[in-house]
């Protein structure tokens, strides 16, 4: 499943790239943490070249995003990178996704159900470290 | 059942699967110690909001006023290949916490449950836990200095273990041994689907 966000064109993604994430509910300026959340390790991509200047009403901390979403960056380690709680970039996020600044897509599902190639693939792999 | 590829390409930039492993265990286990001990980056601490409230979103500046507590989680990173990352996450030891749990576990491969023997009772809510959901885990008898030496049959009949649930001996803070109990989780998860990893 992938959902786009009216009036944006995701047209630099993959289908097969997982699905791209409906923005976060926002209810009255209030978040519902738990739902439609992005997963600790969705993986948010930068659009190249994004245009920045164009949204002075971004936050430094959103431009700290994108910056360090320009190489693909799960979730959990953009909080890591800006010091920031999981909740709060999850808000930020929702915020450059409806500007089409960033995609993020849920981890794909060979995440969620690993086929046995990708446990060997682990398991070769930590035998090797 | 349809294939899922991995290698997604586009325009240069994957999606690299990232398995998340949980490590689990009573307070003081040793579930940090294992955390840093298997990660390739300086251990990584991250936290999450605890509030019924929500956070304003144009008023970053305002979280702290606001009563709001957070819990921090210890994580790390193995990298396996350029498509392929283990992102390993200490729970939070306190059952208040739960909640937390849920969102670590959803879509996990599974969990290490860190048994330390001068306190076996301590993990058995991480037992539990996964047990009640369906995830598979190992438990990690982690062999503390000083403490009393029990056999494994001994600490897997006080944990009223399921037969097929491996239980492995470690030093949290020996990477060769982390890695050990690693490989026996992921081997177990591949049993439970029926294709074992084969040997190397
Ligand atoms: N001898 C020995 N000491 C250990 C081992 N694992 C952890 N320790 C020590 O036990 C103490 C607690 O370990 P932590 O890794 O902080 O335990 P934790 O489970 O993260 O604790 P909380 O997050 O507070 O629940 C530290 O001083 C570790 O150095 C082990 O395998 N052997
Ligand atoms: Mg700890």
């Amino acid at each position: 499943m992938r959902t786009d966000l009216p009036g944006h064109q995701h047209e630099w993604l993959d289908d097969d790239a997982g699905p791209v994430v409906r923005p976060y509910t926002l209810t009255g300026g209030r978040v519902r943490p738990d739902a439609d959340g992005f997963d600790l390790v969705a993986y948010v991509l930068a659009r190249p070249d994004p245009n920045l200047a164009a949204f002075p009403e971004l936050h430094p901390e959103h431009r700290l995003l994108v910056e360090l979403a320009g190489r693909g960056t799960p979730l959990v380690e953009l909080a890591a990178g800006l010091d920031l709680a999981i909740g709060v970039v999850r808000v930020l996020l929702g915020d450059l996704l409806s500007r089409g600044l960033v995609s993020v897509h849920q981890p794909p599902r060979a995440t969620y159900l690993p086929d046995n190639d990708i446990l060997k693939a682990v398991v070769d792999g930590l035998r090797a470290l | 059942m349809d294939s899922v590829r991995y290698d997604v390409e586009r325009r240069g930039h994957r999606v690299p699967i990232a398995l998340k492993i949980l490590i689990a265990g009573g307070f003081g286990a040793g579930k940090t110690t294992l955390v840093s001990a298997l990660s390739e980056v300086q251990p990584l601490q991250t936290e999450e909001i605890l509030t019924g409230a929500g956070i304003d979103t144009d008023d970053l500046s305002g979280v702290e006023t606001k009563s709001t507590t957070t819990v921090a989680m210890d994580f790390g990173r193995i990298t396996i290949n350029e498509d392929l990352q283990l992102y390993l996450f200490g729970t939070p030891g306190q059952d208040r916490f739960w909640f937390l749990w849920d969102e670590l576990a959803f879509g996990a491969l599974g969990a290490v449950v860190l048994a330390d023997t001068r306190r076996l009772a301590d993990c058995f809510p991480s037992i539990d836990y996964f047990e009640q959901r369906g995830i598979p885990f190992v438990v990690g008898v982690n062999c503390f200095d000083g403490s009393r030496r029990f056999s494994l049959g001994a600490v897997r009949r006080a944990l009223d273990l399921d037969p097929d649930v491996p239980m492995v001996l470690c030093d949290a803070r020996d990477r060769q041994s982390g890695k050990a109990v690693l490989i026996s989780l992921v081997e177990h998860v591949a049993r439970q689907r029926g294709e074992p990893v084969p040997a190397a």
